[in-house]
């Protein structure tokens, strides 16, 4: 018997070959690894994992499902709080959520729930295990906007409880983030995501995409002319910020977004695809969450010598530990406590470099984070010839400004209530990062869920 | 998908289109426009809505091949689908928001260039059809490539054709048309240019000397169209702009032209290598020595 106190390793790819391909990093476990993985549950009575998972999955329940070898069961169990499994086993930050509860992580290492809740997943993916679809429809029709995970959650729940409905997307593919933004190697489209989606299509959902809620119709004309009687927004947080310093518009600085899209939605780094990707030789990413790392590991596998650069210390790095390990094993360099200050441009407007200044950390600021503070006199210039700024993102106002009586707030996120999605505009329901500005997949799930009960109540009145 | 129901060939190089997109009919307005991408594999194109019908549910496009997605589209044939068509996307022209008893006071001119007539066009059609006379110059290179003049005839109030190499109408650039009319007593209250970046630039310098305040329709880079990437953010009045959520409109007085310019040549090398792979198709294995061989 191996040492109770230590998680079953997990296989992944050798950081050197990976730096190189898009294949998916972490193998995931087989049966027999995930079976002795579940015996470290100690299948708590008061179950604290369940508090840190903002959908409540029954973790000890699904665990003691996998220990008997009962996938399927265990499946069944996960599938009544959450409709993407592979997808939230994969990118969900179980060491600050489900994860960091866990009993077993005060003395040793916490249950490995995350890579756990992925195999079962994916042996229901493999095994084509299907949720449970509705008898009959009941004839109300409901629009949800945005194919992210809050308006795929919504769109499934209602879909199971007889809805009519349909997704309605901006762009050419359907997932949102989990399709433009994650990459291929942390989250696989074919494999996974579009399975995920394929289920919620078995449940009834139809889905059009090419439509930009705000262009090529409004909310009200949905609910007017097309006999919508309620919507749900997802719309995401997508609009990418910049930081206004000298040179941003040079050629070769991108935002993470556009960068990402190229790769993922466009697959520039794939041949047989049309859309180009200036790869970069040199590449330097600001910022220091989850979509940097993406970024960074991204124009890694496309052959650059990459620098992250953040304006706080290590301890402070937004993004999930696994992503930052990860990085640091593929050769990704951490240029930690240094702040951009001015792009440096060639005559032909291309990027040549950046001035940087080195940071130390003051007082505490408003986020309970030591504010950052310059170095007098310690600016020194970096040769590159890509930037990709990766500062964060705020939800897009198209949707806003073309929705008579429907309230935002200063940061431009739309304002719902947190526990059934209802905005200030009657039958209109909103819910993930076009609420709560850029968050988590499991967060905007949550999101869609209760989105679902909200309409749900508000179309059985 | 979207069903092509007419494709034509306008002139040597300009290509023409009627595509089935009934929500983009219906809503739609002039000066905004639309992404086609043609199949799985293909990019995502930003091209102008040059006209609408929306009872049949129909939007004209017009296209000149320049990289290696346009030039493919130029093989697409009437009863071909397009697998993606979004919009309409971009804000209207400003005037269609305009009081229109204010806007029939005004003498206006319309510059187009190039494959730039076609979305002049509806802009003219659209003053055509509020009882509004207005001067459109169109230019191109050489006769062959003049499109739409019996249409544009028919909307415009005054029509100048100009041919850079003096084979019809007009010999001469646009501007040397423009400083013509001028002098010859004609005051415009307002210009709108649509053509290459490098034709909007001069259009510009020109009518700001001239004080007429002027409007383009930028075409830089884009991926989205949806304000989400931020690839076609353009400098205009010092502030950084997102030209398809912001625009594709703007006061040409205030666009930093050199800057645009500069960007939309981003992808040259890529782009050339596109169109190799294209041209030489699987005979393309390297050695050429203009991609490095990696290909
Ligand atoms: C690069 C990157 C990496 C990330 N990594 C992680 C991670 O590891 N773990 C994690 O938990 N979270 C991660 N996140 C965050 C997570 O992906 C988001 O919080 C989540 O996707 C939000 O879901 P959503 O449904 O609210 O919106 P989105 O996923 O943004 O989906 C919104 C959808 O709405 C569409 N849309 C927008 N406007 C309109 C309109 N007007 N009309 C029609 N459709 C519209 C958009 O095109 C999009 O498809 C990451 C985000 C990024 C960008
Ligand atoms: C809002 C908007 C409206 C547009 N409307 C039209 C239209 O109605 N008809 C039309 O033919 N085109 C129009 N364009 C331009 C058209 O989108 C591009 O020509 C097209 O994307 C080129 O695609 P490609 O894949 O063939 O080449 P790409 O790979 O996109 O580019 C090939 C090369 O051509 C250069 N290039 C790209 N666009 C232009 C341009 N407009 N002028 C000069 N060089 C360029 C690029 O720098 C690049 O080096 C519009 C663009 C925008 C943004
Ligand atoms: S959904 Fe996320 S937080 Fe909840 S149990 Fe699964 S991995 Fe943990
Ligand atoms: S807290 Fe840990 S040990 Fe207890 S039930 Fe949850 S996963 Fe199992
Ligand atoms: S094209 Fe992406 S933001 Fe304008």
């Amino acid at each position: 018997m191996a040492d109770v106190l230590k998680r079953v390793p997990v296989r992944e790819q050798d950081p050197k070959v990976r730096a190189t391909n898009f294949e998916e990093v972490c193998y995931g476990y087989n049966q027999e690894e995930a079976m002795e993985e579940a015996t470290r549950c100690l299948n708590c009575k008061n179950a604290r994992c369940i508090q840190g998972c903002p959908v409540s999955i029954n973790i000890p329940g699904f665990i003691s499902k996998v220990k008997e070898g009962d996938i399927e069961g265990a499946y069944k169990v996960i599938g009544e709080s959450s409709a993407l499994p592979a997808i939230c086993g994969r990118v969900c930050p179980q060491e600050s959520q489900c994860e960091c509860k866990c009993i077993r992580g005060i003395k040793g290492d916490a249950v490995s729930i995350g890579k756990l809740e992925r195999f079962v997943a994916d042996y229901a993916l493999e095994h084509d295990i299907k949720p449970e679809k509705a008898e009959k429809t009941n004839g109300h029709k409901v629009a949800v906007i945005g194919s992210g995970p809050s308006g795929l959650t919504c769109a499934g729940d209602l879909a199971k409880l007889g809805y009519e409905v349909t997704v309605f997307e901006a762009l050419h593919e359907l997932g949102g983030v989990l399709v433009y933004g994650i990459p291929e190697f942390r989250l696989p489209k074919q494999k996974v995501v579009k399975k995920e989606i394929e289920k919620v299509k078995e449940l009834g959902v139809k889905f059009e995409t090419n439509v930009v809620i705000g262009k090529s119709t409004t909310i009200d004309q949905l609910m007017e002319e097309e006999n919508f009687e309620a919507v749900f927004i997802g719309s995401g947080a997508g609009l990418p910020m910049f930081m206004g310093i000298p040179g941003e518009t040079a050629n070769g600085v991108f935002s993470a977004n556009e960068y990402l899209t190229r790769s993922n939605l466009m697959k520039a780094f794939d041949d047989s695809y049309d859309t180009p990707i200036a790869a970069g030789k040199k590449v330097a990413v600001v910022g220091g969450g989850n979509v940097a790392m993406d970024a960074a590991r991204t124009a890694l596998r496309l052959g650059a010598e990459v620098h992250v650069v953040y304006r706080r210390s290590e301890a402070e790095l937004p993004a999930r530990a696994e992503e930052v390990h990860h990085a640091k094993e593929e050769g990704i360099i951490f240029d930690l406590l240094t702040n951009p200050k001015e792009i440096l441009v060639d005559e032909n407007g291309w990027v040549k470099g950046m001035k940087v200044v080195k940071m130390e950390l003051g007082e505490p600021d408003a986020s309970g984070r030591r504010r950052p503070v310059e170095i007098p006199g310690s600016e020194y210039d970096i040769d590159l010839d890509t930037v990709i700024m990766s500062l964060g993102t705020s939800p897009n106002p198209l949707i806003a400004s073309t929705t008579k009586g429907l309230e935002t707030n200063k940061r431009r996120c739309i304002v719902a209530e947190e526990d059934n999605g209802q905005t200030s505009k009657a039958f209109v329901f909103a819910g993930g990062d076009a609420v709560t500005g850029a968050a988590t997949v499991i967060l905007a799930m949550g999101a869609g869920k209760a989105g679902a009960k909200g309409i749900h109540e508000a179309l059985s009145k | 998908m979207y069903k092509i129901l007419k494709a034509e060939k306008l002139a040597a190089n300009i290509y023409l289109m009627d595509v089935e997109a009934p929500r983009v009919a219906r809503h739609c307005e002039p000066g905004q426009f639309v992404i086609v991408k043609m199949d799985e594999k293909g990019e995502r194109i930003p091209l102008t809505i040059c006209d609408y019908d929306r009872e049949a549910g129909t939007i004209t496009i017009v296209f000149q091949p320049v990289g290696a997605s346009t030039t493919k589209m130029t093989e697409m044939k009437a009863g071909d689908y397009f697998r993606d068509f979004t919009g309409p996307l971009g804000c209207p022209s400003e005037f269609i928001h305009e009081d229109l008893e204010e806007l029939k006071k005004k003498k206006i001119l319309f510059v187009g260039g190039g494959v730039g007539a076609a979305p002049v066009y509806p802009q003219v059609k659209w003053m055509k059809e509020h009882g509004i006379d207005v001067d459109v110059i169109i230019g191109s290179k050489t006769k062959d490539l003049l499109i739409l003049e019996d249409q544009m005839e028919a909307a415009a109030g005054n029509y100048y054709p100009c041919t850079d190499d003096g084979s019809y109408g007009h010999a001469g650039m646009v501007t040397t048309k423009i400083e013509q009319l001028v002098e010859e007593g004609n005051k415009y209250d307002v210009c709108i240019a649509i053509g290459p970046m490098i034709m909007m630039k001069f259009v510009c310098l020109l009518t700001k000397k001239l004080e007429i305040p002027t409007v383009v329709s930028m075409n830089p880079i884009m991926v989205d169209g949806t304000g989400m990437c931020g690839a076609c953010r353009l400098i205009v009045g010092g502030e950084v702009k997102f030209a398809c959520v912001d625009g594709p409109e703007f006061d040409g007085h205030l666009v930093d032209f050199d800057n645009a310019m500069k960007r939309q040549q981003m992808y040259k090398t890529q782009e050339g290598r596109a169109m190799l792979k294209l041209q030489e198709g699987d005979t393309h294995h390297g050695g050429c020595g203009q991609c490095g061989g990696e290909n």
